[in-house]
């Protein structure tokens, strides 16, 4: 466990140093370049590039969040059970049909930026945390649900009180699940004009430069194992509290 | 006191219950006894609306429980179930106070009947207050979902198959558990249960359920000696029915003048209890004491071999 927590710190010390200053890397990037390319992405700031990511992803997510929770809670209940199947179905297709199709076809209708990635990843993003929310709200316990309609909780108070903080673990994960997803496809916005990482990315692919393509790649994969520990981490500690909370 | 009044419930064309009258009396443990299937939760849950009557009407102390909205009804009676029902997220303490929360009770007045209840169950409240349900035992467990169903005083208490999750022993215990805290609270108990031997021990009077109506309504007494149809008979038990009727009368009932050797046997002891007594030690008769310990008198083989006749 030790370990494990040093070897975090000094990835976040690493990715810091890196996106504060990259030309100190250069040498560690310089064998990649042929014919005396770059060896390091300048035309614009890689912290920039990755604060708007993460901007990105975080819209994306808190209202795919907001909207699957909320179309979970709905179709749970007895007056919008009948809509399980065609939520469901929705969800799915938003999950099945490509991003980089969803982009193409945003385009024409919103223009190019920000704004078609962010229906893509939303999308894209429904459908972990909706599954998860109807997951989390079936496994509360028959007798818990039963007792708390015969002590004369209302429904809003079963819901509240009773059956959203007995699904939180479940929703959290799939919350956590669709954000480190979000993060890696959020690059294929860079395709439309969205700022991002994927800027660096591409660059690297048209102008047959690796080492800004591994560098792009890095930092989004690097940003995404740590934002998974950082929100796993959260959910433990929001557990414990609750757990220990006298 | 409850009164049900031509209760019917259909699901579809199959009538669950089917046209069922019943009354319990004011302070009273009424036992509805069955198999499963026989429509006794059903019944039991249409007493607090948890399922809606198809026919008739429920009364309790006189009012029509139709009147009330369904979560104002429920929070005025008590309910427990098998399996308890606990909130996993919420403390002991917080359990028990769920009802008197809702009814926006003072804080200091939800305190002060948590402790009360948790010390009439023989949980010390210091050590078990802010305890989570998964760290007590299945008896510890059980005992804080009867008493969270009592925290807001109900005058009607509803449990399905209370202590049917729990081990003979505590089982036992649970049971003399509840018959002391409704003695002492006067609380009107409906309880559902297929133990023939606990609706017997429990019951003031005990209905005998099957296929959605009450084919037989009295006391353990009654339903042993006098059994209504060959279906209550089976259900009450044939080949130990003396003893099963010995253990439902007291020795008080049977007290006699007289001298007699040996340890006194308490007056609430069931006919049961003393023939076993007078069987182990060989004596033709034993002293009976009051609760105090002041002689009553004896209690005789004769009299004990009397009282497991018919008639």
């Amino acid at each position: 466990m030790r370990v494990a927590t040093a070897l975090r710190l000094a990835l976040v010390a690493l990715l810091a140093a890196f996106l504060a200053a990259p030309d100190w890397f250069e040498p560690v990037f310089a064998p990649l370049t042929e014919n005396g390319a770059p060896a390091i992405y300048r035309q614009a700031s890689l912290l920039q590039l990755t604060i708007a990511h993460l901007g990105t992803v975080a819209v994306a997510s808190l209202a795919a969040t907001v909207v699957a929770v909320g179309l979970g809670i709905f179709v749970s209940r007895p007056a919008g059970a009948d809509f399980l199947p065609l939520s469901r179905a929705i969800v799915n297709v938003g999950q099945t049909f490509p991003p980089v199709a969803v982009l193409a076809l945003a385009v024409p209708a919103v223009g190019f930026g920000t704004a078609p990635t962010l229906i893509a990843l939303f999308l894209y993003g429904l459908l972990p945390i909706f599954e998860n929310t109807l997951a989390g709200l079936r496994q509360v316990p028959a007798a818990v649900l039963d007792s708390a309609r015969g002590m004369g909780l209302t429904g809003r108070q079963r819901l509240v009180e009773v059956e959203l903080p007995l699904a939180l673990p479940v929703i959290l994960a799939g919350v956590r699940y669709s954000v480190v997803v979000s993060i890696g496809t959020a690059t294929i916005g860079s395709t439309v004009a969205a700022r991002g990482l994927g800027e660096v990315i591409i660059a690297g692919l048209t102008s047959g430069n690796t080492a800004f393509v591994l560098q792009g790649g890095l930092v989004v994969g690097v940003t995404a194992v740590l934002i998974h520990d950082g929100l796993l981490a959260a959910e433990r500690r929001a557990m414990a509290a609750r757990a220990s909370k006298a | 006191m409850i009164e049900l009044d031509h209760v019917t419930k259909r699901y579809g064309d199959a009538a669950v219950v089917d046209d069922v009258s019943l009354t319990v009396e004011r302070g009273t443990i009424m036992v509805i006894v069955g198999t499963s299937g026989s429509g006794k939760s059903t019944l039991l849950r249409m007493i607090n609306r948890l399922v809606a009557p198809t026919k008739g009407r429920i009364l309790i102390d006189g009012r029509d429980t139709a009147g009330l909205p369904e979560h104002d009804l429920r929070r005025g009676i008590g309910y427990a179930i098998q399996g308890h029902g606990l909130f996993p997220h919420r403390t002991v303490a917080e359990n028990i106070a769920t009802v008197p929360r809702l009814l926006k009770w003072e804080k200091d007045r939800v305190d002060e009947r948590i402790d009360a209840l948790l010390a009439a169950f023989a949980l010390e409240p210091g050590l078990f207050r802010d305890k989570y349900p998964h760290q007590l035992s299945g008896g510890e467990q059980q005992r804080v979902g009867v008493a969270r169903a009592l925290a807001a005083d109900p005058a009607v208490l509803l449990m399905d198959e209370p202590f049917g999750a729990l081990d003979p022993i505590i089982r036992d215990k649970a049971q003399e558990d509840l018959l002391a805290v409704q003695r002492r609270l006067g609380t009107t108990v409906v309880l559902v249960t297929h133990d023939m031997d606990e609706a017997f021990r429990l019951g003031h009077r005990v209905a005998v359920m099957a296929d959605g109506r009450v084919r037989q309504v009295g006391t353990p007494a009654d339903l042993l000696t006098r059994p209504a149809d060959a279906f209550v008979s089976r259900l009450t038990g044939t080949n130990d029915r003396a003893l099963k009727l010995l253990s439902v009368r007291p020795v008080g009932s049977v007290v006699s003048p007289g001298p007699a050797d040996g340890p006194p046997l308490p007056e609430t002891a069931s006919l049961r209890d003393a023939l076993s007594a007078l069987l182990w030690s060989g004596a033709r008769a034993l002293p009976v004491a009051d609760a105090s310990g002041r002689p009553l008198g004896r209690v005789t083989l004769d009299a004990v071999l009397a009282s497991g006749r018919v008639g």
